[in-house]
């Protein structure tokens, strides 16, 4: 690792949700009311946590046998989520590390606050890691989450979706979002899909079923790229290893 | 007309919701045992040099209300001001942690090593600083901060020098509550609200 990597590429806000937005009430107390404080990156933002293959267990990229150590598959749509992590030069972001989690097929949560009556899956846990390759690319298998209603609006149903957590190589461009699915009618209906006030972003988060991917007689497969925040550098600059 | 840029724009964030804890922290969802080795769980090792502290505090919202739900991830350096992975670094610090509000309280608990002074770009240094990311239900981009603490000089530190509102730099700077013991409330929204950071 090296200290002089240049700065992070300032963050286009209008490519995100806006903080408040009272049709997602949770929103509403929870978003500062005070401007953010923006300068140039610092060396705080500009390094980050790495982590080593050591941590992946055989099956961690595998929801549908994970929970069971292998022993019973869950039930649902067997998919193929998969795709690559680049920053926005286009360059691919290799070695970081990858987590989802979701909901099973009936769209209940393994979690000790969800209490929705859709029954739990003895056989799925609902989380998955992974670390991209050296060209950035990174892939799951899984069950497709079924929607779900949950308390906002009076009948408010989260489309299906995917969680996804990544790192990126450097604390400033770490970034939580959702992976929405193609042909979903629940997407245009959520108000946390338009927290996003631009159109075109909103597509970015629904991935394109992917026959090309999909293996015949077992899975279906979708495509979710990702595009993190990328790193200002000048002829002037030294260019760190991996550059 | 002119070429068109052929950037990529940043992938949008959406909230983390309030299953966080499934995919980032399983054993806090009541998952134990999802994962071999749970990444984050502390961002020092026996053996860390320097004062090891402890920081709690809570993520209160605009009604004054905390936060039973949020996760704050944090990165930092060794007591020497070095990040994990740089020459002489520390070995026993990895700098980075994974906490959770809790379900009950809203208390959440950051022990660690105490920072040292930081390089700036282009020279000097940093005020001890640890950098915070805060994500929870109804927040939909992650918040970064960063915690201070009040028994360091701060007085020339780059980022809180730029705080226009000289009170608002406060709500950076963790409170000593007892030897090697800190307070760091982190108010989303209204009266004392943290300084949020885009940087």
């Amino acid at each position: 690792m090296t200290t002089d990597l240049g700065p992070l590429v300032p963050r286009d806000r209008a490519a995100h949700p806006v903080p408040y937005d009272v049709d997602y009430k949770t929103s509403v107390a929870r978003s500062p009311h005070q401007p953010l404080l923006s300068m140039e990156s610092t060396p705080s933002e500009e390094t980050g946590p790495r982590f080593g293959h050591n941590i992946l267990g055989p099956l961690d990229n595998n929801l549908i046998l994970n929970w069971t150590k292998g022993a019973a598959p869950a039930v649902g749509e067997r998919i193929l989520v998969h795709g690559r992590v680049l920053d926005e030069f286009g360059r691919p972001v290799p070695q970081t590390l990858v987590e989802i989690w979701q909901a099973n097929a009936g769209g209940r949560y393994r979690h000790v606050k969800d209490t929705y009556f859709a029954p739990i899956d003895p056989n799925f846990g609902g989380c998955g890691r992974t670390i991209t390759d050296y060209n950035g690319y990174y892939e799951f298998l899984t069950i497709r989450p079924g929607a779900y209603p949950w308390p906002n609006r009076a009948n408010d149903w989260r489309p299906m979706h995917i969680h996804f957590s990544i790192f990126g190589h450097s604390f400033g461009q770490r970034l939580i979002s959702q992976m929405y699915f193609e042909g979903d009618p629940l997407i245009a209906r959520c108000p946390i899909v338009n927290t996003i006030k631009d159109r075109s972003q909103i597509d970015r988060l629904v991935a394109p079923l992917d026959m090309a991917k999909s293996r015949p007689l077992d899975f279906l497969a979708y495509k979710m790229d990702i595009v993190l925040r990328g790193r200002r550098q000048t002829m002037f600059e030294n260019k760190p290893e991996g550059m | 007309m002119v070429q068109s840029l052929d950037n990529l724009r940043e992938t949008p964030s959406q909230t983390a919701g309030p299953y966080v804890h499934i995919g980032c922290m399983p054993t806090h969802a009541g998952n134990a045992g999802a994962f071999g080795t749970e990444i984050g769980k502390s961002p020092i090792a026996d053996g860390a040099k320097g004062q090891i502290v402890t920081i709690r505090g809570q993520v209160i919202d605009g009604t004054g209300w905390a936060l039973r739900d949020a996760m704050i991830e944090s990165w930092q350096t060794d007591a020497a001001g070095r990040f994990p992975g740089q020459d002489d670094a520390d070995p026993a610090v990895s700098g980075f942690a994974r906490f959770a509000a809790d379900g009950e309280s809203g208390e959440f608990t950051l022990r660690t090593v105490k920072p040292g002074p930081i390089p700036a770009r282009g020279g000097g240094f940093q005020a001890p600083h640890i950098s915070l990311w805060v994500v929870a239900r109804g927040v939909n981009v992650g918040l970064q901060t960063r915690i201070y603490f009040e028994d360091e000089d701060n007085s020339a530190d780059p980022l809180l020098k730029r705080i226009e509102q000289r009170p608002r730099a406060e709500t950076l700077i963790a409170k000593k509550t007892a030897d090697g013991e800190y307070r760091f409330d982190i108010r989303l929204q209204g009266a004392g609200e943290t300084v949020f950071l885009d940087l």
